[in-house]
């Protein structure tokens, strides 16, 4: 009999993404429901989908959810965790929603360490509302938004999130990562990991920032987009662990 | 029978909804409700609550949103400016057909405006207030002894109905003092919360959404929200008469205002003018049929509002034509006296006469 290599995540539906070709967001869904399996918690796994090309995230991963308005879903994750301790509550955003619009819930939430877990998805760009600038934006890139390429002058700097929010004494957990690569994604699973450990064992906030190509945005093919991610954004937004609990080990 | 209690209105608030069974409150300072907020974040710990201050008023009305969705009740309060950062969360929560329960405690605008009574939010309170077409059950209390009473069937419509309740104070009843009696209710049971999002063991997901990209599938979500309404309207219509049956001019008139009508009235009655009271309990539904009755009977309606009249708006829809409908409001935190209203009266008993 031949041994089952490789399939689906229990917590993922059988079914197709909607997602542009070479998108990083199925890599991501994929690690989530991959995470969620191991760690044996999806009757226990609430999900808050954001607005944006993820909001549709309840489509793939087979556990309840809510739906949130754009950048609240810190707060909905709040207010699900306060009533259910026990359950394991994780937000996914994207930049524009994390970054801009939800800059405030996101900042309050790790500030008062909600042991809650947030997939945090920078791909540089507003991908469903057809490519305009975000709040992690590179300088010089362009976007419908920022034809003229993001100067800081005219349209300010990049935020760099996981730098930002690891200077909270109340977070707990913060890293950032990528899935332009094999190897990256990888590691990305491993962070991932920690990060949802971090929430079971109780020790409170973290949040994985994770690179992640966006083609149809950049107006580039899914390779050269893999390629611009290693070039022109990990110089910008450097991998790694920036806040992890005292006495414990880093991932790598 | 309990005893009675002296306490402020905002206290009472915030008592009602403990006694109601709310163990969760999420909120954001601000004038003049801050004694709801402050009386619950002692008062919670002790009953196994939990109090959170937010970041902002969106962040407090999403953190009911979660504990909403995740079977609690829940409640929020606040105060005119605040209610309005709170829209665009309770459009999603009545979209998405979760009970809550939410106080205003109204001060003057519009913008910033003042901190002192008014009831310039009743247009927001009773036609929908955030973006799409819906609408929240609103309860307008004009004592203390009522704010308390209808806190807790506040909480019960919430659950009754899928939908966030809206209990519509002012600055005077937030702030006063009144004893009060937090009465021993009949245990009611409501359906089962089975779409609540407590982890999808033995059981499919459940999922809690207002998106629906297919035109034809949000209008249907549209029509069952609409349905809604109507049941609410056949159901829940709450509206108290005074001196009405023999009355020859009527005074409509809510909450705070309605307080000092009734001084105002008996001040005319002494003078032989026979003037009664409608007085709205719930402004959404608001009670129509009352007003087409009443206008059957009697040729001139005066409705007293803190506001450049808006109520007014349903007065003349219930009306429709069959009396005179005539107006009298202060604005700015600026509270009518009985006076004034007297004055009013004897105005259009004039102008009737000459």
């Amino acid at each position: 009999m031949m041994k089952i290599a490789f399939e689906r995540p229990r917590s993922m539906f059988p079914v197709p993404t909607h997602y542009c070709p070479g998108c990083g967001h199925g890599i991501i869904h994929r690690l989530l429901g991959e995470v969620i399996d191991e760690f044996g918690i999806r009757e226990k796994v609430v999900g808050v989908a954001p607005v944006g090309c993820s909001v549709l995230i309840y489509n793939y991963i087979d556990c309840d959810m809510y739906e949130a308005a754009h950048g609240r879903a810190p707060a909905i994750a709040t207010g699900c965790k306060r009533v259910h301790p026990d359950l394991i509550v994780f937000t996914y955003q994207g930049d524009g929603d994390l970054a801009s619009i939800g800059t405030a819930e996101v900042i309050h939430a790790a500030t008062r360490g909600e042991n809650i877990t947030v997939l945090f998805v920078n791909n540089a760009v507003y991908g469903m509302t057809g490519g305009q600038m975000a709040p992690t934006t590179l300088l010089g890139q362009k976007t419908t938004t920022s034809p003229y390429g993001r100067a800081p002058k005219r349209e300010g700097y990049p935020i760099r999130i996981a730098e930002m929010l690891a200077t909270l004494e109340g977070a707990t957990y913060i890293a950032r990562v990528s899935v332009h690569s094999p190897r990256a994604v990888i590691a990305a699973k491993r962070v991932l990991k920690k990060a949802f450990e971090i929430q079971i064992n109780g020790l409170g906030f973290s949040l994985v920032e994770f690179l992640s190509q966006c083609p149809t945005g950049w107006g580039v093919s899914p390779t050269e987009a893999t390629k611009w991610v290693e070039e022109k954004m990990i110089p910008f937004f450097p991998l790694g662990e920036f806040k992890v609990p005292k006495n414990e080990k880093l991932v790598k | 029978m309990d005893e009675k209690v002296l306490i402020t209105g905002n206290e009472a608030i915030g008592e009602a909804a403990i006694q109601a069974g709310c163990r969760f409150f999420f909120g954001y300072p601000i004038t003049p409700q801050n004694k709801v907020p402050e009386y619950l974040s002692y008062r919670l710990p002790q009953v196994g609550g939990c109090f959170v201050q937010a970041e902002s008023e969106i962040a407090a009305i999403y953190m009911v949103f979660g504990a909403a969705g995740a079977g609690a009740r829940v409640l929020t309060s606040s105060s005119s400016p605040g209610i309005s950062l709170k829209q665009e969360g309770i459009s999603y929560i009545a979209a998405a057909e979760l009970p809550c329960v939410i106080v205003n405690v109204m001060r003057a605008g519009p913008g910033l405006g003042g901190i002192l009574p008014s009831q310039s939010d009743y247009f927001q309170a009773t036609k929908g207030g955030g973006h799409g077409d819906y609408h929240l059950l609103a309860l307008a209390p004009s004592t203390i002894q009522e704010t308390v009473d209808l806190m807790m069937d506040a909480f019960d419509l919430a659950d009754k109905y899928r939908n966030p309740v809206i209990v519509l104070a002012d600055g005077c009843i937030g702030q006063m003092m009144e004893p009060v009696e937090f009465k021993e209710r009949p245990s009611e049971v409501f359906p089962p919360k089975d779409w609540a999002v407590t982890g999808a063991k033995n059981r499919p997901r459940n999922l809690l959404k207002s998106l629906y990209l297919d035109p034809e599938k949000l209008e249907q979500h549209n029509l069952k929200l609409h349905k809604k309404y109507l049941e609410m309207a056949k159901n829940e219509v709450r509206v108290e008469t005074y001196l009405t049956e023999d009355a020859d001019i009527i005074i409509a008139a809510y909450g705070t205002v309605a307080r000092i009508s009734r001084t105002a009235i008996k001040i005319l009655r002494k003078k032989g003018i026979k003037v009664g009271m409608v007085r709205p309990i719930t402004v959404f539904p608001f009670p129509y049929e009352t007003f087409a009755e009443i206008s059957e009977k009697v040729d001139n309606i005066l409705v007293v509002e803190m506001s450049l009249g808006q109520m007014v708006e349903d007065v003349k829809l219930g009306v429709c034509g069959r009396a005179n409908v005539h107006f009298y409001g202060r604005v700015g935190g600026m509270v009518p006296t009985y006076d004034e209203i007297v004055r009013e009266i004897e105005k259009i008993r004039r102008s009737q006469v000459s």
